[in-house]
């Protein structure tokens, strides 16, 4: 369809069907029904099939119409992705509508104290009795999980083979006794992940995804969507300005508590926007070195974009060359983000040892100095995602490994 | 604005690829960079005479094939892979230009179709190649339109037949034809870095000159803006081949019982290099449709010219140190493209002074 055609349709429906004054779930069971909450998604799972392009359509007409959208923040996303490509039609039926009206959220429980990037290396055990699977063991580092309905476990079922081949991926419900969430506090501050302890915590078969020993395939399916997010904006759309009516109360309400973990992630990605403001209400941009830094930004940030959108057409056009655009773009963006604070730290001098409200921009470039350092670990170290290119893409042969055979036999953190 | 190559665009990639793997082996490369001329007549002929290489950018009016930046930077791409040796560059992308862009209308028409289809070699003579800002300060127009001056560098003028020389007169800056072998004008060949580019001093003495065209500020920026795309597109071309070769050599080199590829210190480096070249290869191939649709930001050139030299002496500095003491050696190939990518790096302008000039651009001078 056309953007025109497109934009015709929506605002034709939601003339018909958007209220201020119905409840949030509500409203948002009747855009569902409608096709319009997820209209990237398949036909079949209440979507249209749209590309990204149609999509972003969509979504204007809501901002410029004020209409409140699908829920979308936080982790939720990788759980709706990683559930329409590797859940049954049973999950899909279950699990897949209450994400997007937003009655629950999310979080990810892959990262253990002995094993992150080596995820696979993970020990925490599932076992199945008693006609169900029984979980014990610790996650960390999991974004969310203080407030989250359900998690994307990935625990070990089988110690006697391969370490990739003992794994399952499982749905778990986060609101019972055997699993506790504490909140750990980083280095800016902020509290938005935490550690996570399963003991006897309980899944009921159906709640097995992709299968038992297949849950490194599952997983990687879900890192492979993490990856492509890390270019994009993770955060929620907050429809600008104070708006009259009961269902934006209680959408900003949601907002304000699923937003909460993120309020920092625009300066993990160095807040490339306020360098050239900055600069000029400093007078930096008068200083020949950090206009030589600065240009050096602009090509990054402005190339990486320009990459990004071409490996996207590229891919559409259904090439046969392999683009682990998600590997590039995260390390990127990662490149961007340290650029773009070592050019901070140039405009603002001494100043740069100041926080807080009375620091420049509000604080907000003293958040960006302490906040980019995760920008690089999150989701995949840069590490990681340079193994990542070299072998897949380049072709680069691996290196030796020491953890072949049983998992059983294999060397790991006490 | 095109975002992607068309299918005729891709096509004409092929073909120059193709053509290019034939004829400018390094093999070539060698016997041309030692010899005096500096490029093969026969060759030459085949690819500007019969197949048009050198008027893919200019209009159909003045015989050649109607392209853009876009099709210039295709045909520099290629001709950076292969390190083709011979006047391409100084007679299409940078004499071309300069008629293209600031030769009155019935000054083309006797010149360009010769240009184009490569039976005239030309050259821009100008007497600053580190920025616009600089050119015209030796060079001047003296009595009867003759000239006088000196041009510290200029490229492949000695194998020019036509000189267009940017100097200064009543009216500011000109653009003045001279022919090869005018009264008073000498051209002495430079020992350079890189050989496969050949440079020349050329001093004016009273030459006899005609004004073709006057070279505005704008003009001259312009001139310099597509020089310097069509220059990173071959600069993008050499990194690419460098890239991939010293790629290949770490997998086939075994140190320790592996495959020096498999250690993490290559393959990071590898990884970063990949990184660098697509970054540098986006803006390049934007500044090229930007400059052919007249859109996007005033200094895609700079930001093209910029990435694309850093790039390219990455992948130079890795090609060397990649392969060890064999890198360093006269008999292996590498060290030709590590001194294309230094003198291409320097040529009409460093990296740091393109990033001033995009900042100029940008927020006005410092
Ligand atoms: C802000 C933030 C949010 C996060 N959110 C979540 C979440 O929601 N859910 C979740 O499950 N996890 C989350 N993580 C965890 C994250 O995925 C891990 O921290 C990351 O994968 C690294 O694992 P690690 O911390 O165990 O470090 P390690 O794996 O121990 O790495 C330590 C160092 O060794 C390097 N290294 C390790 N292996 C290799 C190798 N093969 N080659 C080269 N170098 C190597 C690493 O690059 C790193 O520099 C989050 C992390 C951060 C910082």
């Amino acid at each position: 369809m056309t953007p025109d055609q497109i934009r015709r349709e929506v605002s034709a429906w939601l003339d018909a069907n958007w209220r201020v004054d119905r409840p949030l779930v509500e409203w948002r069971n009747i855009l569902l029904e409608g096709g319009w909450a997820a209209p990237h998604w398949p036909e079949e799972w209440y979507g249209r099939g749209f590309t990204l392009d149609e999509t972003a359509v969509v979504a204007e007409v809501f901002r410029e119409k004020d209409v409140v959208p699908a829920a979308q923040v936080g982790p939720r996303g990788l759980a709706s992705e990683t559930i329409l490509a590797c859940g049954s039609d049973d999950q899909k039926g279950r699990f897949l509508r209450p994400i997007l009206t937003g009655e629950h959220t999310w979080c990810q429980l892959f990262s253990e104290p002995g094993s992150g990037s080596d995820l696979a290396g993970l020990s925490t055990r599932a076992e199945f009795k008693d006609g169900k699977w029984i979980v014990n063991g610790q996650k960390v580092w999991n974004t969310s999980a203080h407030h989250a309905d359900f998690g994307l476990l990935v625990a070990r079922t089988d110690w006697d083979v391969p370490k990739h081949q003992g794994i399952s991926y499982f749905l778990l419900d986060m609101r019972q006794p055997g699993v506790e969430a504490r909140p750990l506090r980083q280095m800016n501050g902020h509290q938005s992940f935490n550690e996570v302890f399963m003991t006897n915590a309980e899944v009921p078969p159906e709640d097995l995804i992709g299968g038992e020993g297949n849950g490194w395939h599952v997983a990687k399916t879900t890192l492979s969507f993490e990856r492509r997010g890390f270019s994009r904006r993770v955060r929620g759309s907050s429809l600008d300005g104070p708006k009259q009516g009961p269902i934006y109360a209680e959408y900003e309400e949601e907002l304000r508590i699923a937003t909460e973990p993120y309020t920092w992630y625009p300066q993990r990605e160095g807040r490339v926007d306020l360098v050239l403001p900055r600069a000029r209400e400093t007078g930096a941009i008068n200083d020949p070195a950090t206009r030589q830094e600065i240009a050096k930004l602009i090509c990054l940030y402005t190339g990486a974009r320009l990459a990004s959108d071409s490996a996207e057409a590229r891919r559409k056009a259904g090439t046969t060359e392999i683009i682990p655009a998600g590997s590039i773009g995260k390390l990127a963006a990662s490149v961007i983000a340290r650029q773009a604070s070592y050019v901070h730290t140039m405009i603002s001098g001494a100043d740069a040892m100041l926080s807080g409200p009375d620091s420049a921009a509000d604080g907000i470039i003293a958040e960006v100095l302490v906040s980019v350092p995760a920008i690089s670990i999150a989701g995949g170290t840069d590490e990681i995602q340079r193994n990542i290119i070299s072998e897949r893409v380049l072709g680069m042969p691996k290196g030796y490994r020491a953890d072949q055979g049983p998992f059983r036999d294999i060397k790991r953190n006490a | 604005m095109q975002t992607e190559f068309s299918k005729e665009q891709n096509l004409l990639r092929d073909v120059v690829s193709r053509a290019l793997r034939d004829k400018s082996p390094a093999t070539a490369v060698r016997e041309q960079m030692a010899s005096d001329r500096g490029y093969d007549e026969a060759v030459w002929q085949e690819l500007c005479g019969d197949a048009g290489l050198a008027g893919v950018h200019v209009p159909e009016a003045y015989d050649g094939a109607g392209g853009g930046a876009v099709e210039l930077g295709i045909v520099a791409e290629e001709m950076g892979r292969t390190l083709f040796c011979g006047p391409w560059f100084a007679s299409a992308v940078m004499a071309g230009t300069a008629l293209l862009e600031a030769a009155n209308e019935s000054d083309r028409q006797p010149l360009l179709p010769g240009v184009a289809d490569g039976s005239t070699i030309a050259t821009l003579v100008l007497d600053d190649l580190n920025g616009p800002a600089g050119v015209g300060s030796s060079i001047r127009v003296v009595e009867d339109g003759k000239l006088s001056g000196t041009a510290a560098m200029a490229v492949d003028a000695h194998v020019a037949d036509l000189l267009l020389v940017v100097a200064r007169g009543v009216g500011g800056l000109g653009l003045h034809a001279v022919q090869g072998g005018a009264s008073g004008l000498m051209v002495e060949p430079l020992q350079v870095v890189d050989p496969t580019r050949k440079l020349s001093r050329v001093a004016f003495t009273d030459v006899p000159a005609r004004r073709v065209g006057d070279v505005t500020r704008e003009a001259l920026s312009r001139i310099w803006d597509r020089i310097c795309s069509a220059l990173a597109h071959e600069m993008i071309g050499g990194a690419q081949h460098l890239f991939e070769t010293t790629v290949n050599y770490t997998k086939e080199r075994y140190q320790f019982g592996r495959p020096i590829g498999s250690f993490q210190a290559l393959k990071h480096r590898c990884a970063d290099l990949l990184l660098e070249i697509e970054i540098a290869r986006a803006l390049t191939h934007h500044s090229a449709r930007c400059l052919d649709a007249g859109e996007g930001e005033p200094y895609v050139a700079s930001m093209a010219k910029a990435a694309a030299a850093d790039a390219y002496m990455s992948a130079a500095r890795a090609g060397i140190q990649l392969r060890g003491g064999i890198g360093f050696t006269w008999e292996n190939d590498t060290h030709l493209w590590f001194k294309r990518a230094k003198a291409s790096e320097v040529l009409f302008g460093t990296p740091a002074i393109h990033r001033e000039r995009m900042m100029t651009m940008l927020e006005g001078a410092a």
